[in-house]
């Protein structure tokens, strides 16, 4: 059987890697790991070893099935060679911002260029910060994504490298950070697991860019884990734009905490990727949190995107919004599950989600369910969901001013989905996001 | 400039235009009225080139083109508007944008030059005056929130900013006000030339007042069943549609 295939080839490669991997240089002989941080890694490949990637037997996968995953033994790529010329096509034109690329999930010194704007600012790469200051990854280090999947277990069991950004109290980051993922054209079948950590300290604020990119067309796996910790009152802005190839996975954890007054806000763009699976989360762990969870997806051919939020509203006056939008062509499928749990205490909660698709043909298909749990009695939370073709009507109205069908439709398709990006106050990011959509349109 | 022959028009096995015969020629005004359900938005429809009709007889010629050959884009660059009974909200494309597109495709069509954004401006500012459009609604989405009227007065914008051939206005005029509806008229009536032509769908006299016609034709369950000059209008707005339909065999 593939599966069992898949998992013993992980848990051998593990047995065989641990000791390269950071933060265990040295493990004792009794077999105890040498560090905490080892301690960490070991109750993960356990929790992976007894739960196994999950299967469409699972609810919340039952709609993705990861079996084409399996089918293949992914492999880390360490020492990747890649020139600046060969990532300038996944920069952000206009926009200035501190570079840290992650090559197949390894940071690249060589490629990043960061701008440390003020005192006490980290922007580092994980495995560096757990070498010269392992206190503080211990502090956050899978503290919040819990290991209730495979996948999170199997990226914490891993964790070896990414980003990590500490913006101290009262701080505000002009530039965006731009955290470049590329899987290179070194070998076929590379495993990127970065492991992301992102501290923001009392009001503070920043924006970050995590893109994904892949220089061949290769099959590839990205499985990825954001930590967010967002403190009193602060602000972080979250892109996430998947843009791999059409063979590659991708799946995804993160896994935000808010403190109180604190904003995040999110934006998801999945344009590329065979298989993709965003797990996003957050607590709203005090009073006047807000959660803004943006997403858009468009997709062709047999692609499929998984998109699953979850609001956790544990303290009273928050408030969330949410709204996801795909559209879809060919035999493409979607599927969206919006959880809301609005704890007890939670009163005076504002809960706002929507889900809206435009399938393209008659082939592709979206499953959706939202999935508000709520315990407390004064709360105002609302949900809708739309799925449907291109507007006939509008269609014709176009048409009868001269505007070629083809136009008209793409017209139509870049209204639906650019309103996403209305919110976006950044015109560079906002214009490059555009532009995405519109490239992947043509 | 139009010949429709014979036209035969279904809809779910339904038949709704059940032989119409019209010649339009440049120049002329010709309004359309009758009761509602008649057919006379679906006639609108079938020239403007909607789907989901089917044509089961009949033609329809346009400048020597068969009409019903081409598609709705092909139609307009060609010079054929249709004004909606019910204008299509569409949500996040700004108006101002949507027009430019337009105009640029049909003057490719014709073999101009397209407009650039700021001669686009200034075309654009010229005809705003003329039909009272107002600044917050061109940047807005089209016709999306807009009211009634804005909806009706934006259609005449665009026949201004299009400048078509042939124009025809399904019940422009409802939903207008009495102000609106004298810029309306402005708006059709500065369009008009020697060189154009529009036909006009109403169920009111009161429009004919403003934008008089050359020719009055009376719909009635999908048949033109009579036809006369400006003052068959006021005729009918007296004796009712019985009166025609009480008279079928008088006219042909
Ligand atoms: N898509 C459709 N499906 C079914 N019936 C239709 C369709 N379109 C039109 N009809 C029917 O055809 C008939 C003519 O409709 P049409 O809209 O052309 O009338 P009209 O003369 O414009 O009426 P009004 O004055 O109310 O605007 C009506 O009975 C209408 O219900
Ligand atoms: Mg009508």
């Amino acid at each position: 059987m593939e599966k069992t295939k898949s998992k013993d080839w992980y848990l051998s490669s593990f047995k065989a890697i641990q000791e390269s991997l950071n933060g265990s240089a040295s493990l004792t002989t009794n077999g105890k790991s040498a560090t905490p941080f080892h301690d960490i890694r070991k109750q993960a490949i356990a929790r992976f070893e007894k739960i196994d990637f999950p299967t469409t037997k699972n609810e919340d996968w039952k709609y993705t099935n990861i079996a084409p995953i399996l089918n293949y033994n992914f492999t880390p790529v360490a020492g990747a060679e890649v020139s600046a010329a060969d990532i300038e096509k996944f920069l952000i034109p206009n926009l200035k911002t501190s570079l840290i690329v992650l090559l197949n999930g390894n940071f690249s010194p060589k490629l990043s260029k960061i701008h440390l704007e003020s005192n006490g600012v980290r922007i580092e790469s994980f495995r560096n910060l757990l070498r010269i200051e392992p206190d503080f990854i211990l502090e956050h280090f899978a503290k919040y994504a819990q290991l209730e999947n495979g996948f999170v277990a199997f990226n914490t069991a891993f964790a070896d490298d990414g980003a990590v950004i500490y913006v101290p109290d009262n701080t505000i980051i002009d530039n965006c950070i731009h955290i470049l993922n590329v899987i290179t054209a070194e070998a076929e079948n590379i495993l990127s697991q970065p492991r992301n950590l992102i501290v923001a300290g009392r009001n503070s604020k920043i924006k970050i860019i995590e893109g994904y990119h892949s220089i061949s067309e290769n099959v590839s796996l990205t499985n990825v884990v954001n930590e967010i910790i967002i403190g009193e009152s602060a602000e972080v802005e979250l892109y996430r734009i998947q843009n791999e190839n059409l063979n590659s996975f991708h799946i995804n954890r993160t896994q935000a905490e808010q403190k109180k007054g604190s904003v995040f806000t999110h934006y998801s763009v999945s344009l590329g990727g065979r298989i993709m699976r965003n797990d996003t989360n957050t607590v709203l762990d005090d009073e006047n949190c807000t959660a803004n969870l943006y997403g858009l997806y468009l997709t062709e051919d047999s692609q499929h995107i998984d998109n699953h939020t979850l609001i956790d509203h544990a303290k009273p006056h928050c408030q969330s919004n949410e709204l996801y939008k795909g559209v879809l062509n060919d035999n493409s499928r979607g599927v969206f599950n919006g959880k809301v749990f609005v704890r007890k205490d939670a009163q005076k909660t504002n809960a706002y989600q929507s889900n809206k698709a435009i399938l393209l043909s008659n082939e592709a298909l979206v499953d959706t369910k939202p999935q508000l749990e709520i315990y407390a009695d004064d709360v105002k939370c609302s949900h809708g969901a739309a799925i449907g073709q291109l507007d006939e009507d509008a269609l014709f109205y176009l048409r009868t001013r001269g505007i070629g069908k083809e136009e008209a439709r793409t017209v139509l398709i870049r209204a639906f989905a650019n309103d996403i990006f209305e919110t976006i106050e950044n015109e560079a990011l906002h214009d490059y996001l555009n532009n995405l959509v519109f490239a992947k349109l043509k | 400039m139009l010949k429709i022959k014979d036209l035969f028009v279904s809809v779910e096995e339904k038949e709704i235009l059940k032989g119409i015969n019209l010649e339009v020629n440049t120049g002329e005004v010709h309004a359309i009225m009758g009761p509602n359900g008649s057919g006379k938005s679906t006639l609108a429809n079938v020239i403007a080139g909607r789907d989901g009709y089917d044509i089961t007889k009949g033609e329809i010629i346009y400048e020597g083109h068969n009409l019903l050959e081409m598609d709705p884009e092909e139609r307009a660059r060609e010079g054929v508007f249709l004004a909606f009974q019910y204008p299509v909200e569409i949500p996040g494309v700004s108006n101002a944008v949507f027009l430019k597109t337009a105009l640029n495709e049909i003057r490719k069509h014709r073999g101009e030059e397209e407009l650039d954004a700021v001669q686009f401006l200034k075309y654009m500012k010229e005809k705003m005056k003329l039909v009272g459009i107002p600044d917050s609604l061109i940047n807005r989405p089209v016709n999306q929130g807009f009211s009634g009227g804005e909806k009706k007065r934006n259609e005449i914008f665009q026949l201004q900013v299009l400048q078509p051939r042939l124009a025809v206005l399904d019940e422009t005029d409802s939903g207008l006000d009495i102000d609106a509806l004298k810029i309306v008229s402005n708006g059709v009536n500065s369009f008009r030339d020697k060189n154009n032509a529009v036909i006009v769908v109403t169920h009111y006299q009161r429009l004919l007042n403003y934008i008089i016609p050359d020719f009055v034709h009376v719909l009635v369950d999908g048949r033109i069943v009579k036809s006369g000059g400006k003052g068959l209008a006021l005729e009918l707005e007296e004796k009712g549609y019985d009166w025609v339909t009480n008279n079928e065999a008088v006219t042909a």
